[in-house]
Parts: C-alpha cells; structure tokens; sequence
C-alpha cells in the first residue's frame, strides 16, 4: 500500500500516568476515507489514545504521523490547524454560549482576524464574521438542527448537544475525525440518526473518522475496520465479522470462561456485557 | 415582530425591565418617559444643587433612557447632550456631582477593562488595581519634578526645581499608559502559564500587593516614587487656548456665576474620561463579538475542550489581561492628572475588591450591567451613605425620639454611623444577590443573531424539536 494512502499512522506510542502503562506501543495505521473503529473494555485506554492523537496528551513514546506528518507532542491547537478535530465523550460543549458561537468556536483555527481589525471592524473583519456565520448555520442544518442557532447550548437535550459537538468539530475543516463515543446515551432512534450521520460526513464530505464506541451495534454496521484494545495495547484489529468471532476479544470483553463456553458469540451481546463489566 | 437592528438591544431592555417595561416600551411612552424623567431630573438638580434624591433620579433617568426601546440616533442625541451640555452646566453649580459622576466614568472605565479578564475570560484578579497604578505613577514621575528629585531627600524639593515634560505631554501619556499598562498586564499574566484557578487569583492578590509595596519602598536607594507620601504636585494638561471663555459666554447665564479656571478644569477631565468611557464601551463590546471574545468565552466554559477546539489558551489569557490593563493604564494617568497627587494609597488591596464587587454586583460579563455596578458602588459609597451618616449625626443633635423603643437619638452610639460600614453594607448587599439575583444586577446576555433558521421558531414547535425534547433527562 502506498504512503499517501494514510491518513494517520502510529507507531509503538507508550502513555503513562505513573506506573500506570495507559496505551502500550500501540501501532495502527488508518486509510484515508475509511471508517474506523476502536472498541475495548471500560479503562483500556482509548480516550487517552484519543488525548495523545489531537494533541492534548504527549506521548512518552513513539510516533504519530498525520498525513505523513510527525504530530506527537504538537500543541492541539497546531494539531488542529492541520486539519484534525475530535469530540468528547462526555459532551464539553461552551454551555453558557449560544450553539452558533458554539459552532464559531470551532472555526477558531480558519479564522484570519486578529485584535487590530476587531477594534477597528475593518471590512475584512465584518466579511468573514458573516462568512463564519453563515457557515455555521450551514453547519447547523447539516446534523440536523434548525431554529435553535440562539439557544444556550448547555439548554439542548442531550441528543442535540451531541450533534452541536459534532458540528461545531467539522466547522474545522477537519480532514480526520475522531469522535469519542457519538451515540453514548442515546435511544435506539437517535443512534440510528447519529450513525447516520457519521456515514454521511464521510461519503458526502470525504472525511475519515476514527471513533470510539461501545454499542457493538454501531461499531458493526458503520466499521470498515476495528482494533480492539485492552490494558492499553491493541489486542486484535481486523473487519468486523473478523472481530467478532475473534476469541481474544471475546475473553477481553467476558472473561477467560465465558470465551471458552460460547466461542463465537454473537456480536450484539457484547454490548449487553459491556454494561455488567 | 421586532425591528431588524434594534432587536437585540431591545429585547434586553425589556427583560431588564420586565414587566412593568414591556407596558413602557409601547409606541410612543419610552420617548415621553425619558424625555420627561430627564427634564425634570435636570430641573430639580438645577434649582437645588445639593439635593440627592434629584440627583439620583437624574441619573436614574439617564440610565433608564438607556434601557427603553427607543430609536438609537434618539437615544444618542440625548446621551450626547446630557454628556455634553447638561452635565457641565449642572456640575458647574455643584462640582461634587460632577466629581461623582467623575469618578462613575472612571470606575466604570476600570470595571470595563476587570471584565474583560474576570467576566469574558473567566480568571479572578484581585491585583486589578496595580495596572491603574501603573498609569498613575507613570504620569506622576514624568508629569511632575519626581525625575529632578531622584537623589534629593524625600520629601523636599529644592527651590526651583522645574517640571520635567511640558504639562500637555498627558495626552501622549494616555496612550503611553495604555501600553506601558498592557505590558505590565503580560507580565503579571505570565503566571498564568503556570497556574489556574485560586491559585492564579491567589498570585493576583500577591501582585497587586508588591507593586503596592514597590511604590511604599522605592524612595530609596534613589527616589522613584516619593515612598508613602506620594508625589505631588502633578501637572494637569494646559486648558485649551478660550475653551473656558466659551463655556461662559455659552453658559454663564444658566450656571449663574462664572466658571473659574480650577472648576473648568474637573469638567474637563469629566469630558476626558466620557470619551474614554465611550472608547472602552466600544473596544470591549468589538472584543466581545469576535474571534477572540468567543475563544475568551470558551476558556471561562471549559479550557479543556476550547484547548481541542484550537485555542492557544495561554495566549488568549496573556490578550485578555493586556486589553484589561490597558484601560486602567490610560484611566491612572488621567487620574494621577486630575487629582495632582498620588499616593500608594490609592491603590490598595481595597480599592480592586470594590472595582471586583462593581463587576459581579452589575453583572459579571455585561457591558452595561458592570457600568451600572461602578455607579451604584461609586453612589452607595460617596452619596447614600455619608448623607445618611450625616441625617443619624443631625438627628444625634435634636431632642427627637425613637419610637418604640423609647431611645434617644442622643444616646445613639458615635460607633453607628453608616459611613464607616461601608464594607458591611456592601458585604450584605453581595450576599443578598448571591443569594437572590447571582448572575448580578443586570446579567450578562450572549448576542441574539439573525439567523435564517430561527424564523421557524416562531412557528408552533415542528416534529422535530418534540423528538429531541423526550430526551432532556438523558444528560
């Protein structure tokens, strides 16, 4: 496979917190245009994968390439600059701020007005404010939210606020898109709408995402490839019928036993084992 | 529907007002309401000078004007001829309003600027008070014979010491001010790499307090500030050639008496720090309605997700203390100025919790709410209470009685005189807001925008909206 055809690649990134070995040389490697998918137990330290990708944790080890580029230990906002963006898993939306200037935020990195043209209101200024505007009422109708751009953020039910952070991510420009747990809290209805949305960002926008998700559900319909991490390394990677009738990821998920006595589990089951792990 | 450009503004006026404002702002009423409040304001503070109860329905009146729905070049002309012509007339008859009001621009001017790093951007600041020092004590040194003084005694000046810059080098060092300010202001803000929360607010409170103390100490090894007894006298600008003599030919028929040179002078630092006020209004709320005024917005939120969104944070920090200090810089020199003497004194650690107490009693992150805290704080401190003070002190001299409880006002205690509890009434009304209106006098709104997609707001809710709204108890 040719070089350019990654979007992202890792290679051997170690993260500690103390004794604590959070991601162990994990190396993976991510095509543009693909959706892909890292799934794992509670604490095997796929948000903290999340952290040393965008930025806001440095990686003791290791290296991380971005379209070719080094990134690791790059302030978040360079990484941003380059075209990356993420959400949350636990929605960190600007809950005093209206959805647009939520979403405006988020444009922070492609806009070119500094304090000499906002004291002066230049014509440049006022130009892009619009533009900016304009583009994030874009954004807005986009997920599917209309009417509410004057609302506190903090206001919206929770599925809304989900979507707002997802459209305040690509007011970006993202070219990659790592989104920690999109549907977590949702009913069967707005993760069937969410997980569309994901595909659409790719197919109609060309972005690649890489998501965190723990409703195997979704981590099986929209996944092109899934790695599986436990205890910070990276346990099994493969397609999603691959993953799962992979025994080790069965034991990671239900214990040593339980892999033993169902082999092949079905895969919608996880999701219910999550829960009780 | 509202109008296109004076829906913002108006819909905040109202719900300030609530109710009863939505019943003044029909039609033709808020034109009639303030036209009339502020005549009669103006009368009653023009036939009796000394009256606070005129003087403070004056005021009244104007800051109502600015609440009701009106026309915006209206409400402009008024502002521009109470600002321009009332005030100096009315304060012509009684200098200590137009001290008071005085002071209200010039407070109002530093709550703006403590805003900016408290309100917009979330990071408490107890040293506030050091960069209007800063400013103070830069026109002070240089405004005043203080560089000819360096190795003199403190204390004594030499006969025929001469000032060291012409006196109308203060226009350059208002704008000199704001710079020299702005850099302290990074310099304080580089702590900010380091710490967050209390313990930033803790090295704020520090900062405040060792500039203080440079200011007390720095008479010796060589005598940059005259140590505590300050330095005076400080050169005021030199009056415009015939500006005093066409106020009076102007207005000498409707002050009564002719202005002197001295009186003419306070209105001319009132009309100084008027336009600074208006400057800073604007410069805070084109900050406010940016890039940087929503990336200082989201730092307050959560730093870690603007950190992710792009934000330098530190950077925007460093901007926010700069912008802050940079109107307390200009509002030192003008201060240091009009009073032509400055002490370390002035700038005590007291002096930025009241401009703090301004902030949040006005309400925190509101242009107009933090303008509105200086003047209750400036009034409450120089007007209502010393006059109430000296009511219990007239009534401690007659032979009144209190009723109920039989007490002589004779034998009230000297120790009651409110006056002196300045600090307690101020700490009851902020626990009394805490606790009843904690977003302050008049909070902070975020700017309503005319979006293409809120037309179908005002339409019954669509299926859509009732969809997301099942959800509310998920988060």
């Amino acid at each position: 496979m040719a070089e350019t055809d990654l979007i992202l690649e890792t290679k051997d990134v170690v993260k500690r917190f103390g004794g604590l070995t959070a991601v162990d040389k994990l190396s993976f490697s991510l095509e543009k245009g693909r959706i892909y998918s890292i799934i794992g137990p509670n604490g095997a330290g796929k948000t903290t994968f999340f952290n040393t990708l965008s930025g806001l944790s440095r990686p003791e080890e290791g290296e991380i390439r971005f379209e070719g580029r080094r990134i690791d230990g790059l302030r978040p906002e360079r990484v941003m600059k380059l075209h990356m963006a993420r959400t949350f898993q636990n929605i960190r939306l600007f809950g005093g701020m209206t959805v647009v200037e939520n979403i405006m935020v988020g444009a922070y990195t492609r806009l070119r007005q500094n304090a000499v043209q906002t004291v002066l209101r230049t014509r440049a200024f006022k130009a892009e404010e619009k533009r900016a505007e304009a583009r994030a009422e874009e954004l807005m109708k986009y997920v599917g939210l209309e009417g509410i751009g004057n609302e506190l953020a903090g206001s919206l039910p929770y599925g809304a606020q989900r979507r707002v952070e997802i459209a305040r991510a690509l007011a970006s420009e993202p070219r990659l898109l790592l989104l920690d747990e999109p549907t977590a809290g949702m009913n069967p209805a707005e993760t069937e709408e969410a997980t569309g949305l994901v595909r659409r960002l790719r197919d109609e926008l060309g972005i690649t995402i890489l998501l965190i998700e723990h409703d195997m559900r979704v981590v099986m319909s929209i996944s092109e490839r899934i790695s599986v991490m436990d205890y910070g390394e990276k346990i099994a990677e493969g397609k999603p019928e691959e993953i799962a009738s992979n025994p080790k990821v069965i034991e990671a998920y239900l214990g040593r036993r339980a892999a033993a006595a169902s082999g092949g589990a079905q895969s919608a089951r996880y999701s219910d084992a999550e829960e009780s792990l | 529907m509202k109008g296109k450009t004076g829906a913002s503004r108006s819909s905040k006026g109202s719900r300030a007002l609530g109710s009863f404002g939505a019943l003044l702002n029909k039609g033709a009423i808020p034109y009639i309401v303030s036209a009339a409040l502020l005549i009669l304001g103006t009368i009653l503070v023009y036939l009796s000078p000394r009256s606070i109860p005129a003087f403070l329905l004056f005021l009244g009146a104007g800051a109502l004007t600015y609440f009701l729905d009106m026309n915006r070049a209206v409400k402009l002309v008024a502002a521009v001829v109470v600002a321009v012509i009332i005030v100096p007339i009315l304060g012509a008859r009684n200098i200590s309003y137009l001290e008071i009001i005085f002071q209200i621009a010039v407070f109002s001017a530093l709550a703006l600027g403590l805003n900016i790093v408290v309100g917009f951007s979330g990071i408490l600041n107890f040293g506030y008070m050091a960069f209007y020092a800063v400013g103070a004590y830069l026109w002070g040194f240089f405004g005043s014979q203080q560089p000819y003084l360096l190795h003199a005694i403190p204390g004594t000046v030499p006969a025929g010491t001469p000032f060291f810059l012409a006196p109308d080098w203060f226009y350059l060092f208002l704008f000199a001010g704001i710079i020299v300010a702005a850099i302290v202001g990074l310099l304080l803000g580089l702590p900010v790499l380091r710490v967050r929360g209390d313990y930033l607010a803790i090295i704020t409170l520090g900062f405040g307090e060792v500039v203080r103390q440079l200011l007390n100490n720095l008479d010796k090894p060589i005598n940059l500030t005259n140590g505590p007894q300050g330095i005076t006298p400080i050169q005021r600008p030199t009056m415009p050639n015939g500006l005093l003599a066409l106020f009076n030919r102007l207005f000498e028929p409707l002050v009564g008496t002719p202005v002197t040179a001295n009186q003419f002078y306070n209105i001319m630092f009132y009309l100084i720090a008027a336009i600074f006020v208006v400057l800073v209004i604007i410069v805070t709320h084109r900050f406010e309605d940016s890039k940087i005024g929503r990336a200082w917005a989201a730092i307050r939120e959560d730093e870690l997700a603007a950190t992710a969104m792009g934000i330098p944070a530190n950077r925007l920090k460093l901007e926010a203390f700069a912008v802050g200090a940079s109107f307390a810089g200009a509002m030192g020199v003008l201060i240091a100025a009009s009073r032509t003497f400055i002490s370390p004194d002035s700038f005590s650690f007291l002096q930025s919790v009241s401009i703090l107490t301004m902030v949040i009693l006005g309400g925190i992150g509101s242009i107009p709410g933090v303008m509105i805290g200086a003047a209750v704080v400036i009034l409450l401190n120089q007007q209502v209470l010393q006059s109430f003070s000296l009511f219990l002190a007239q009534l401690r001299q007659s032979d009144a009685v209190i009723p109920i409880l039989n007490l002589h006002w004779k034998n009230l205690s000297n120790q009651l005189d409110p006056s002196k509890y300045q600090r307690l009434v101020f700490g009851i009304i902020l626990i009394v807001m805490m606790i009843y209106r904690p977003m302050g006098i008049l909070p902070a709104t975020r700017r309503r925008r005319e979006l293409k997609g809120d037309e179908a707001r005002d339409e019954p809710q669509g299926p859509e909206d009732g969809a997301d709204t099942n959800e509310a108890d998920h988060g």
